[in-house]
């Protein structure tokens, strides 16, 4: 099926959730709401189940009407941030708890809850009660009564949050393939722009109720349509400063003058944005095209094989993501250093205008 | 590795010692003292052995008293539990109803034992009692001093009108803790109104049900003050329960023997079946639908 949401607008006590969301979801697609708390992907998704009204505005499946329509009878499935599983019922009844409703016969139950149970890894804990499961196997069971419906729609929101770290990567890196044979639609709902990314398939970058980007998740991130989006699908958030464009030079705020080449070759004169990602700036000479920089030392987090300075950098706070263990002097000015051929420009209006080309497995990643 | 002895620590446990002595071993211990002895005076006793007990198991008063008393327990199960689930359910989930609600629920809460049985006295009373007056205008012979099935039911209502309020407010905060989530995820499926009961509510009431029938119980089994003053176990014994009888047998026959005999037995019943009750329930928490 095809899901059509046409100028969504939600409002709820005064205060605007959702406002004005158009997209299309095309059947067996993939596709990611990514933003930050708050920015209205629950409600976005509530809407689309059917589970709230949005206040204007038409959702269509396959072209026909289902603003109205309850949720029951739309098809649906959803998997939250808590394991949402009935207490009282073992695993096999969780799973087999939509079927039943459903009304299915016996025999193609059993199949189809010890299919979906295998898919999911649980088949040997089919007779368990749900507080007897740990968070991750809990979860995977929400997940199997969810895709155990052939639901024309699959509502994931933010189902990994609330598992440690090593569950969360082994599920993240299944989703994708368990789903991909599928003609269900899937919204998977994150704040993470990592998650985004290896979740792949389409994004839908999120921010104060509205959609500001939409599109395939690769393409999105290497070209942010606008500051916020760049902001939202980035971590750490993209590093920003004013600039000026004339006589083919860029001048930033800073002081520096950088001669337009490469990808900012074209790009019209006037007052600019520029972005630079926290991957691009680094504490060691990468060569001589570079622009050595100047900043004092806030803070610096090492993670183990990466380190991210924080710089006080004209009157911002800005992030450098440098492979390796670095120490340098918290208070201290340090210089840094920021490659030009990658640099994000937008104009005046906060569009982007140029975005550096996608590198190709060298060095740092994109 | 050696282990560490330090016999300090017990110092910390003696205040809780002497306190639980004094207030709970102590005082047990003189009631086993008199129910295995004869007294007549300080000095003038006699070892007895288990003779009270067997007295008083063989009592047929107290036979009548203890199957009266675990009827009106029953009953007041029976009612106030379901009584409370179903009101917990209708109570409003927010909004200024909510305050408005508990304080209503709360208010029974807050009066005293014997005012309740005052308040139910009078309210019963055919000549000045509101009720009372309506009930017999309405052509329904109600009088509690002298029918036995109008006192029994006038001590339920009473107890129903008194703690039912417990219940309900116990299930509404069992109810409360359930994230709005799970009845998304049952709207979702296309679950029924009872399916969400029975699948989603009731068990997550679970914990606080039993706590709340476990209070219940032991209330109701040791309901004394409605019945003395309502009509001071009367009439005839149709609201003698098992207090009322021990009372008349230590305070008002001075049968100290007998009477601690029977506390101690009183006081087994309450202890095992409560254990039963919560060792059944847990157990069938665990193993339900394996």
């Amino acid at each position: 099926m095809t899901l059509t949401l046409e100028n969504i607008t939600k409002t709820m006590g005064g205060v605007t959730h959702i406002d004005d969301v158009s997209m299309t979801l095309e059947p067996g697609s993939f596709n990611v709401l990514l933003g930050r708390t708050l920015a209205g992907k629950t409600t976005l998704m509530r809407i689309m189940a059917g589970l709230e009204p949005p206040t204007s505005g038409r959702i269509l499946v396959n072209g026909t009407n289902v603003t109205g329509q309850r949720v029951q009878k739309r098809n649906i499935a959803m998997v939250y941030q808590q394991f949402i599983n009935y207490p009282s019922m073992n695993v096999y009844d969780n799973i087999a708890s939509p079927l039943k409703l459903q009304g299915a016969d016996k025999a193609e139950i059993d199949r189809r809850v010890r299919e979906t149970a295998e898919l999911m890894h649980i088949e040997h804990l089919l007779d368990r009660l749900p507080q007897e499961l740990s968070g991750g196997q809990q979860q995977r069971t929400a997940m199997a009564r969810a895709m155990v419906k052939d639901c024309t729609l699959l509502l994931l929101d933010e189902p990994l949050v609330n598992l440690d770290y090593k569950l969360r990567e082994e599920l993240r890196e299944e989703i994708p393939n368990l789903l991909a044979k599928r003609d269900t639609i899937v919204v998977y709902a994150t704040t993470e722009p990592m998650e985004a990314l290896l979740l792949g398939g389409k994004c839908a970058v999120m921010h104060e109720g509205r959609v500001t980007q939409f599109g395939a998740t690769t393409s999105v991130f290497h070209n942010p349509a606008t500051v916020e989006t760049g902001l939202i699908f980035s971590d750490p958030p993209i590093n920003l400063i004013a600039g000026h464009i004339a006589d083919r030079t860029l001048s930033l705020a800073s002081g520096h003058n950088i001669a337009l080449a490469g990808h900012l070759s074209g790009i019209s004169t006037g007052n600019c944005t520029v972005g630079v990602r926290a991957n691009h700036l680094s504490v060691v000479n990468p060569g001589p095209h570079a622009i050595a920089m100047q900043g004092n030392v806030e803070l610096a987090e090492i993670t183990g094989s990466e380190t991210f300075v924080h710089v006080h950098f004209n009157d911002a706070s800005w992030v450098i993501q440098e492979e390796g263990v670095h120490n340098p002097r918290l208070g201290e000015t340090s210089t840094f250093y920021l490659d030009p051929s990658r640099l994000f420009v937008f104009d005046a209006d906060n569009r982007l205008m140029a975005a550096p080309p996608v590198e190709i497995a060298n060095g740092k990643a994109a | 590795m050696n282990k560490i002895t330090n016999n300090k620590a017990w110092f910390l446990v003696l205040p809780v010692f002497f306190i639980v002595a004094i207030s709970a071993i102590i005082p047990l211990m003189t009631v086993v003292n008199y129910s295995v002895q004869d007294i007549f005076g300080p000095d003038n006793r006699f070892f007895v052995g288990t003779e009270w007990f067997k007295q008083v198991l063989d009592d047929s008063r107290l036979h009548e008293a203890l199957l009266r008393q675990i009827g009106y327990t029953f009953s007041v199960l029976l009612i106030e539990i379901p009584l409370g689930i179903c009101i917990a359910l209708t109570l409003p989930r927010k909004g200024w109803g909510v305050s408005a609600c508990m304080v209503l629920l709360a208010l029974p809460l807050l009066i005293p034992w014997n005012v309740v049985g005052t308040i139910w006295q009078i309210f019963g009373r055919a000549d000045i009692g509101l009720g009372g007056y309506v009930l017999n205008m309405l052509g329904v012979d109600y009088n509690y001093t002298q029918s036995s099935v109008d006192a029994w039911l006038t001590v339920l209502v009473m107890d129903v009108w008194h703690w039912t309020s417990l219940v309900v407010l116990l299930c509404y905060a069992g109810l409360r803790s359930i994230p709005d989530a799970y009845y998304q995820a049952a709207k979702i499926d296309g679950a029924s109104r009872w399916a969400v009961f029975r699948f989603i509510q009731l068990p997550k009431m679970q914990s606080v049900l039993v706590i709340g029938v476990l209070l219940r119980f032991m209330d109701s089994f040791m309901i004394y003050t409605e019945p003395f003053v309502l009509t001071g176990g009367g009439p005839g014994n149709a609201t003698t329960f098992l207090s009322q009888y021990l009372t008349r047998m230590a305070v008002g026959q001075f049968d100290l023997g007998p009477a601690a005999a029977f506390s101690l037995i009183y006081f087994l019943i309450i202890l095992l079946v409560c254990w039963v009750f919560y060792t059944v329930v847990m157990n069938a928490g665990q193993r339900e639908e394996h």
